[in-house]
């Protein structure tokens, strides 16, 4: 497999700078010119679409879907598990930020703009910087991780996300040693997330994992997902993916990731902290005070699943919690 | 055409037709793939909330006719009780097949005794443990005397003021409707809050009203004493 010094660079979208002939490329005033056009077209769509009912935006609105540049490593996680359709897991999403329905985030995250993308890392690291997404990743090979994602809500998918484990970067912004937890959070801007403007939720949202947890090979962070990059309402431009943990633990559109001492506060637990913990490992003993945990509709079937501890990932992770009480560190 | 024939043939079947529209809109959809990713729950909450909304409109049509003096209000109160009935019904079905019966293990397979005896079992345990659930079933079973009572030869059998003494079950109907909404979701209880609000307004009201006419009937009393 050829690892590629830059898999991931914003202004060559299609090919690595060095493969592209000068001949290749579109002069602007024609690329714009077809980019018009393609708009012009797609809201004509969107207006026949509107003129039937039920047709959804959703479906309407759809995104230029563009395939990510350079190599992307097979990992050989989730062999055996067939990936839900692109149609569910870009249409049915929690993404508070720009509506609480499922199908919202999908009408709406038009507005987030994902380029320029700066992450700040701060907090207990030899090398805090704000680093612009390109240079974040660029270091790291990407590569496949086909993961099931369990939602609190007792849903699950299998996505097929394009990522780089998070331990890569952790090592290279170098933790200090007294660093024992690792704070993310997302975008906080009204304008891009009009969801925002309601405070359903304490915005900015929070999320945290104990630093063994985020070192761990399981845990990455996606920029993409179906070897495309990530649509807006999927968490774009980067997410966290942490696949034995609830679905919001895998906090999206990152724009800090600070290394602290202290047990991060996750924007759920502030909200509910009856119902929802920091370690939100998948848990079917412990049910949600609303409803049990012990199945789950995985997306597209009809009969509910049994819900696996670890979600299914407790060969991997069990060691992480040997001797904890996972009914009461829920 | 007089206003009882115009209201009998015109109004009442356009009223009829239109509290369908939800249910024509939902099939419809269905039909046509078109119901979110998760299609079971996405109708569960849709009839859910239908449910609610007729509920309202039942408890608003006695203060709006109090209020405007439109007396024909009254003859659209069955009608519109019964679809908030209907809705429910299918609230719950969906909820008895998609939730409670997807969720069962089936190990003497679908047909079977014990499929039956699981079914009934895991409805119980969640009526008992889930509070959103034991409201929600305190909601709609609250509903079912007044569907089966709503007929004109039941008004005769119970007599006008025993009829109206069960009736007012519905303010139960309102308060659980809301409390079990208000439960069910996650975070964002601005929904939930309109509708409390809106039911808290309209039991507010008749309660202002019974209050007033208690004390209009014992003035005559403190004026004789």
């Amino acid at each position: 497999m050829p690892l590629a010094p830059c898999p991931y660079n914003e202004l060559m979208l299609l090919k690595p700078a060095s493969d592209i002939r000068s001949s290749e490329i579109t002069d602007k005033k024609v690329y714009l010119q077809r980019r018009e056009f393609i708009r012009a077209a797609a809201m004509t769509s969107i207006g026949a679409a509107a003129g039937t009912l039920g047709v959804t935006q959703a479906e309407a609105q759809s995104w230029p879907r563009v395939k990510i540049a350079g190599p992307i490593q097979a990992s050989g996680w989730g062999k055996g598990e067939k990936p839900n359709a692109y149609e569910d897991i870009t249409t049915y999403n929690n993404f508070y930020e720009f509506g609480t329905e499922k199908d919202e985030p999908a009408r709406n995250a038009h507005t987030l703009r994902t380029r320029p993308w700066t992450v700040k890392v701060d907090g207990m690291v030899a090398k805090p910087a704000d680093y612009l997404l390109d240079d974040l990743i660029k270091p790291h090979a990407l590569e496949d991780r086909v993961y099931r994602l369990r939602c609190v809500e007792r849903w699950s998918m299998v996505i097929p996300w394009v990522g780089i484990p998070l331990a890569s970067l952790l090592k290279r912004i170098e933790p200090q040693t007294t660093a024992k937890f690792v704070e993310f959070t997302t975008l906080n801007d009204p304008k891009q997330m009009p969801g925002q403007r309601r405070s359903v939720l304490d915005w900015p949202y929070v999320e945290g994992l104990r630093l063994d947890e985020a070192m761990h090979p399981l845990t990455i962070l996606a920029v993409g997902m179906f070897g495309e990059y990530l649509p807006n309402q999927n968490g774009a431009p980067i997410r966290l993916v942490v696949p034995w943990k609830y679905g919001f633990k895998s906090i999206k559109s990152i724009v800090r990731i600070r290394l602290t001492d202290r047990q991060p506060v996750n924007s759920w637990q502030v909200s509910a902290p009856s119902e929802y913990g920091f370690y939100s490992n998948v848990n079917p003993e412990r049910d949600h005070p609303r409803w049990s945990q012990a199945r789950e509709r995985r997306i597209g079937e009809f009969l509910m699943r049994p819900t696996l501890m670890f979600n299914g990932y407790g060969d991997q992770v069990a060691s992480l919690y040997a001797g904890m009480d996972l009914k009461r560190n829920y | 055409m007089s206003a009882d024939r115009w209201i009998r043939w015109v109004v009442k079947p356009i009223v009829f037709l239109a509290a369908l529209v939800p249910f024509a809109y939902l099939a419809w959809r269905a039909y046509h793939g078109n119901l979110t990713a998760d299609p079971l729950t996405k109708v569960t909450n849709d009839t859910g909330i239908w449910t609610l909304r007729f509920v309202v409109v039942t408890l608003a049509l006695t203060p709006v006719r109090r209020l405007t003096g439109w007396n024909a209000l009254v003859r659209f109160r069955r009608m519109i009780g019964l679809f908030a009935f209907f809705y429910g019904s299918l609230h719950v079905l969906t909820y008895l097949v998609g939730d409670r019966f997807a969720s069962l293990d089936f190990p003497d397979g679908f047909v079977a005794l014990s499929t039956v005896r699981n079914l009934l079992a895991s409805i119980w345990e969640d009526i008992a443990k889930r509070p959103y659930i034991t409201v929600g079933f305190i909601a709609f079973v609250s509903m079912i005397p007044l569907a089966l009572t709503s007929t004109k030869d039941w008004i005769r059998r119970l007599g006008g003021r025993n009829w109206q003494r069960i009736h007012r079950l519905v303010y139960l109907t309102g308060i659980a409707g809301v409390t079990h909404y208000w439960w069910r979701v996650k975070a964002d209880t601005s929904n939930p809050a309109v509708y409390a609000l809106i039911v808290a307004l309209l039991l507010g009201f008749r309660l202002a009203l019974s209050l007033k006419k208690s004390r209009w009937l014992r003035r005559p009393a403190e004026v004789g004493a």
